[in-house]
């Protein structure tokens, strides 16, 4: 399950989830292609597709790479991904370049029905018409596997396509990006990852009523699927106010840096998407996330003593194996708790997901042990985890909201009914 | 041939087998350990042992493990002894399960007798020792004293126990020496385990020696030498296991 | 007819610590290696998860993390003319099923062996002369030096990021290390592990009695570690549930915690469990294996072919398989002759427990957290007036302070009723123990062979163990117990409890899980299986790993030998690979 998958908006379905890199891009740090071979057109294709993580939305779980098929719960309905593959009949193997634009570009398909921005053209649009090409000509390589898609399930008027028509109007431009000139190169390299093909504020931005980021504040945290994604902007409680550019490109090149390890649908997009990207566009994509300003905090209830008390004896029992006391954690292998931004942020269920369920550090290549976590949700109930996380909230100087019983139990039954 | 393999259905697993050891597993053993719980729902929390209804032990034989266990460890200046410490619930449970059932036991014949250090060699399993032995102590006892065990004074008791610590009562197959010690190993067990296990009640064996239970982090407190440990005792399920066992968590 | 599987090159028999080096080093080298193993996949989260393994009923007292008696056992006696018996349940040594094998269960006492050690025979007689050596004795040199083996010694010392002080780096003695161990090329990955207040008054108590105190070599990670192949450990808690647990923060080193993250994920090398092997297989001249046949979880037989085969199973399994398979010439005990079987070996293990009155806390230790003394182990001190050969060493270990199986009584307390009651609770925060662990010769004697009345449920014969402690063995020990005694009087106000190891060796009561031999190394093919690199002497594409390979057993926890040995064979393999044939003529 990957956070980019309930993105951002409400519903998707379209089919394509795809990718790109490159508009400014192409001249600030992957190298400068003035007239790609196949070859070339192929590899960068590749290193899109993974850095926008598309196979996770576009393949169903132990089904075939990029046929799609994968359910993608909204608030508004149940909608499928689909089939990417060059099958003719089923996938995408009729359409040609300027099609498969369209669709990136405006939300259009082939046959000219508007897409549900499940699928994330709100930020493929800013994709340079060279990175597009080269995603299509890398989807051109995969297996064909002919497998029809699935309709959504959605309600009137969702389920009429044209309906999103009014909703492109309300809440999409499309447009590809533009340089700030007044910025670096590397800044610019860095907006446009993270604007376009990366798509983050699929995730992390809060989302209004009708599923669209909120476009002032696109980088200020928000739900994805069951969990918060914390806020990627300055914020030294819960952004990213304390972290070095180094530690972002750990973090996105790792799962792990100095301050804190991946958890949840993060540690995904890390194993899957962001630690193949090049050293240069992660520290890009770093230097545009240090230049966001942090929000205004909010006010913070403190916790009563009594909660406070609960909630600490938790976590000597439960926690303190592996975080240690004062929630140090251990350096490169347990995450620290104390002054963390994801423990902090606005909305805590990151944190009571991460409890109920257990979670892992990804594994990769560079950092192959995925230190895991055992679940608690069989030994904790709700009002233990709610004093639990409301004392790691506001113990050792973190200081972010108190934890409500009702919370956990709610996102336990949204978990209990989607276990993915 | 794996015949008692496939027969026991333990799982199957290639590749990353499913059959692991999980928690879970762990709390549903305990769960499936203790149908009577289950059933009841609310085991009083200080109760003594005869307040549950026993799996495998007959009320007799509960009677006479609570009369005996009281003996080995009786209420004293030092706290409550076997019975307070639910003893009788643990070691039935223990018995009505694998540990009863010797399933990891080799037990294949055929069954020479052999030396003290070839260890144990009967063919019978813990819960058929106890079911045996017993019903010969209590025979002895009636031919000896007519009465059952449970209402001889306790020096007569504890004379007999000590007859069957040292292998002095014949009680057919089984050596007495062999049921002594089971019962005694057990009853320690029963003491000294941790209370998801429903012995060791309130804590009761901890709290006597000063063990506070399964806590994973000493790194601070490892060096603060001659000091005692101030931590509240703790089980595998909690500060408060009795609450688990009564089906609130 | 059993089906057949598809070949590969190399089959391990076994998953555990043996298996997951060789596998992760042949895969390196880019051969397929399968690796077969009888109990189920295990791994930190969830089987030993930091809220499910202290559990000391469920896992040491019911022994659930070990391997289960009820398929297949062995049979013992105390000699020849008894009638060896099974062992209906696990005691004296607890062998493990799973994938990691005992390397889960395990301390972390990570050792090296003295240099003498491998050239016990050769040094024995130089010192003492040829008749120092007990005629019943089959002292052998190993057919490999100290010196050959340190790099590797080395190389699984940084693989589990060991924590201690060196005591001789490139010859130059360390102030606080064990000022007896051989050099070694560099110091331990990380620094020793905390002391408690039991180790502190060992050390003290072990100076005044003028012995030469140091922290124990602990595969425990004293600080979060990253090792070689680039698996990150958590760092210790001293939890005090180290030996017979699984670890749940990722501090104990285990193949789990230090090698499969990165074998696992390698598309050349799989893994099968709930797979019992049952025969390695040969071809029609008995010269080559051809691979292994197993019985998988629904009993089916099942034939794997492979190009080499490598037994990586516990000491005696081992053995068991060679026998089973018509591997080598079995040892006949009343002619001598024959080696699969001969050269068993255990150890000799004695305590003398201290109660004192200063608050220990038991309870907060780890697997390998000790204070030791090596004045008294292999051949550091004049062994012609005592006239024994062999030693050990002297440890205090605060390996925890579980309750139902690690509390000490004084002498003569009750042993139940209000007085056991009153001991318990007098002494179980104060009391301590120091051990000794050590050697045990090979003798004509003591061997291991097919039983020939019980049958594992595969239908094959139990194996046969035949032991005995011998009077040099008692000597040794008692020697030595009486050096543990010395130090234990220089702790003040305290008094002793010396627990001798009397009389003849029984297979109850649990003394150590380091059963050695029956499928000895060395430079000789009449008294050795395998060669000097693992290899066996008749079937030069069967390696034979672990310490049924030690010829005699030393006076140390095995694990830092056999891992050294693995990775020495290793190396050996991929010349193999390269070149097949025999890697020593005979």
């Amino acid at each position: 399950m990957t956070a980019r998958i309930g993105i951002a908006i409400t519903l998707s379905l379209g089919f394509a989830g795809l990718c790109a890199a490159g508009a400014v891009a192409a001249n600030a740090s992957t190298s400068a292609r003035t007239s790609p071979g196949p070859h070339a057109s192929v590899q960068h294709g590749r290193y899109l597709v993974r850095a926008g993580d598309c196979m996770a939305c576009h393949t169903a779980s132990n089904g075939a790479p990029y046929a799609g098929g994968r359910a993608v719960p909204t608030p508004f309905g149940t909608i499928y991904s689909t089939n990417i593959t060059p099958d003719p009949d089923t996938g995408i193997g009729r359409w040609d370049g300027d099609d498969f634009y369209r669709a990136m570009h405006q939300g259009i398909a082939r046959d000219g029905h508007r897409l549900y921005p499940a699928f994330p053209y709100p930020w493929f649009t800013k994709l340079s018409r060279d990175d597009v090409r080269d995603i299509k000509a890398y989807l051109d390589t995969r297996a064909r596997v002919r497998q029809r898609d699935i309709a959504p399930k959605l309600p009137w008027p969702l389920s009429v396509r044209g309906a999103m028509a009014a909703w492109d109007a309300m809440y999409f431009d499309a447009g590809t990006y533009r340089a700030d000139p007044g910025k670096s190169a590397q800044w610019n390299r860095g907006a446009y990852l993270v604007r376009g093909v990366g798509h983050c504020s699929a995730c992390h931005g809060d989302k209004n009523f009708a599923g669209a980021v909120d476009a002032k504040h696109p980088l200020g945290g928000g739900f994805a699927e069951h969990v918060f994604a914390p806020a990627l902007t300055g914020g030294k409680r819960d952004g990213l106010g304390k972290w070095s550019e180094q530690d972002i490109v750990d973090y996105l090149g790792t799962g792990r840096n100095a301050i804190t390890t991946a958890a949840g649908p993060m540690a995904e997009v890390v194993s899957q998407s962001t630690r193949y990207l090049s050293e240069p566009d992660l520290r890009a994509i770093a230097v545009y996330l240090k230049s966001l300003p942090a929000p205004p905090q909010d006010d913070i209830a403190e916790a009563d003593a009594a909660v406070m008390r609960h909630g600490a004896a938790l976590y000597l029992d439960n926690c303190e194996g592996c975080h240690l006391r004062g929630g140090t954690g251990e350096p490169g292998a347990f995450p620290p708790l104390r002054n963390s931004s994801a423990i902090q942020a606005r909305q805590p269920d990151t944190l009571i997901a991460t409890i109920l369920r257990g979670d892992a550090v990804p594994a990769t290549d560079a950092d192959p042990t995925g230190l895991a976590m055992p679940a608690f949700d069989k030994r904790l109930d709700d009002g233990d985890i709610a004093a639990l996380t409301t004392y790691i909230r506001q113990a050792w100087g973190n200081h972010a909201g108190v934890v409500s019983r009702a919370d956990v139990k709610d996102l336990r039954e949204k978990l209990h009914r989607n276990p993915n | 041939m794996s015949m008692r393999d496939s027969e026991r259905g333990k799982g199957h697993g290639h590749r990353g087998g499913p059959t692991r050891t999980s928690r879970r597993t762990f709390l549903k053993s305990v769960v499936a350990a203790t149908p009577a719980l289950g059933l009841l729902g609310c085991g009083p929390r200080h109760g003594s042992a005869q307040a549950r209804t026993p799996v495998y032990f007959t009320p007799d034989e509960a009677t006479f493990i609570d009369a005996a266990t009281q003996r080995l460890i009786p209420a004293d200046d030092l706290g409550g002894g076997a019975n307070e410490a639910g003893i009788t619930t643990f070691i039935d449970l223990q018995l009505a399960g694998a540990y009863g059932r010797a399933e990891r036991w080799y037990m294949q014949g055929p069954w020479p007798h052999g030396i003290d250090q070839q260890g144990f060699q009967l063919k019978y399993t813990p819960a058929q020792i106890y079911r045996d032995a017993i019903g010969r102590v209590e025979a002895h006892c009636r031919q000896q004293h007519g009465k059952p065990f449970a209402q001889l004074d306790p020096a007569h008791q504890d004379d007999l126990l000590h007859a069957l610590e040292k292998g002095e009562v014949d009680l057919g197959d089984i050596p007495a020496k062999t049921f002594f010690a089971m019962l005694w190993q057990n009853t320690q067990e029963g003491y000294l385990a941790d209370p998801a296990y429903s012995g060791n009640r309130d804590f009761a064996g901890w709290k006597l020696i000063g063990f506070p239970g399964p806590r994973y982090n000493y790194v601070e407190d490892i060096g603060k030498f001659g000091r005692p440990y101030e931590a509240p005792f703790v089980s595998l399920v909690g500060r408060d296991p009795s609450a688990y066992l009564r089906g609130e968590s | 007819m059993a089906k057949r599987e598809r070949p590969v090159d190399v089959v391990l028999v076994g998953f555990g610590w043996t298996a997951a080096i060789i596998a992760q080093e042949l895969t390196d080298a880019g051969v397929q290696v399968l690796a077969l193993e009888r109990g189920e996949f295990r791994d930190t989260v969830p089987d030993f998860a930091t809220d499910t393994i202290q559990d000391e009923l469920r896992y040491a007292v019911r022994k659930q993390i070990f391997e289960s008696p009820e398929r297949e056992t062995l049979t013992f006696r105390n000699s020849a003319d008894q009638t060896a018996l099974p062992m209906r349940h696990l005691g004296s040594f607890l062998p493990a099923a799973g994938v990691g094998g005992a390397g889960v269960h395990w301390n972390g006492q990570c050792w090296r062996f003295l240099p003498q050690d491998f050239e016990i025979r050769t040094h024995t007689e130089q010192r003492y002369g040829r008749k120092f050596i007990p005629e019943s004795m089959n002292l052998q040199d190993w057919g490999v030096t100290y010196d050959e083996l340190e790099p590797h010694y080395d190389r699984f010392e940084y693989l589990c990021g060991v924590s201690g002080t060196a005591g001789n780096i490139g010859g130059v003695k360390q102030a606080g290390g064990n000022p007896f161990e051989g050099a070694r090329k560099r110091g331990y990955p990380l620094p020793p592990l905390k002391r408690c207040a039991s180790t502190v008054l060992f050390d003290k108590a072990a100076r005044e009695a003028g012995f030469d105190p140091f922290p124990c070599p602990a595969a425990n990670a004293s600080k979060p570690y990253r090792n070689p192949l680039g698996v990150q450990m958590g760092q210790c808690t001293y939890c005090g549930y180290c030996e017979w647990f699984g670890c749940g923060n990722y501090s104990k080193a285990s193949p789990q915690t230090t090698i499969l993250p990165v074998l696992l994920k390698k598309a050349n090398f799989s893994y099968r469990t709930r797979c019992n092997v049952t025969r390695v297989n040969t071809d029609n001249t008995g010269k080559r294996a051809t691979g292994v046949t197993y019985v998988d979880v629904d009993g089916n037989e099942i034939e794997q072919p492979a190009g080499m085969v490598v037994l990586c199973a516990f000491a005696q399994h081992n053995v068991h398989l060679l026998l089973l398979s018509k591997i080598g010439t079995p040892y006949d005990p009343t002619t001598g002759r024959g080696v699969v079987g001969r050269n068993y070996a255990y150890q000799i293990t004695s305590s003398v427990d201290v109660f004192q009155k200063e608050i220990l806390n038991p309870f907060m230790g780890a697997g390998a957290l000790g204070q030791g003394v090596d004045n008294f182990n292999g051949d550091n001190f004049d062994h012609g007036p005592l006239g024994f050969i062999g030693g050990g060493y002297i440890a205090l270990w605060n390996t925890g302070g579980r309750p139902i199986l690690q509390h000490y009584l004084p002498k003569d307390a009750p042993t139940w009723g209000s007085g056991w009651k009153k001991v318990m609770h007098d002494n179980y925060l104060t009391a301590t123990s120091i051990a000794t662990h050590g050697s045990v010769m090979s003798y004509r004697s003591n061997y291991l062979d097919l039983d020939p009345t019980w049958r594992d449920d595969y239908g094959n014969p139990l194996l046969r163990l035949t032991f005995d402690f011998q009077p040099n063995e008692h000597a040794m020990s008692d020697y030595l117990t009486d050096q543990a005694t010395k130090i234990a009087q220089a702790i003040p106000d305290a008094t002793h409890h010396v627990k001798k190891r009397d009389g003849h060796y029984s297979i109850v009561p649990y003394q150590t899980t380091h059963n050695t031999g029956g499928a000895a190394m060395g430079a000789d093919p009449t008294t050795s299986v395998v060669n000097r690199y693992l290899q066996s002497w008749d079937v030069p594409n069967l390696f034979v790993m672990g310490a049924s390979v030690f010829p005699q057993n030393a006076g140390y926890n095995p694990t830092g030998t056999v891992g050294a040995l693995t990775f020495w064979a290793a190396e050996a393999m991929k010349r193999y690979l390269k070149n097949p044939g025999p890697l020593v003529s005979a």
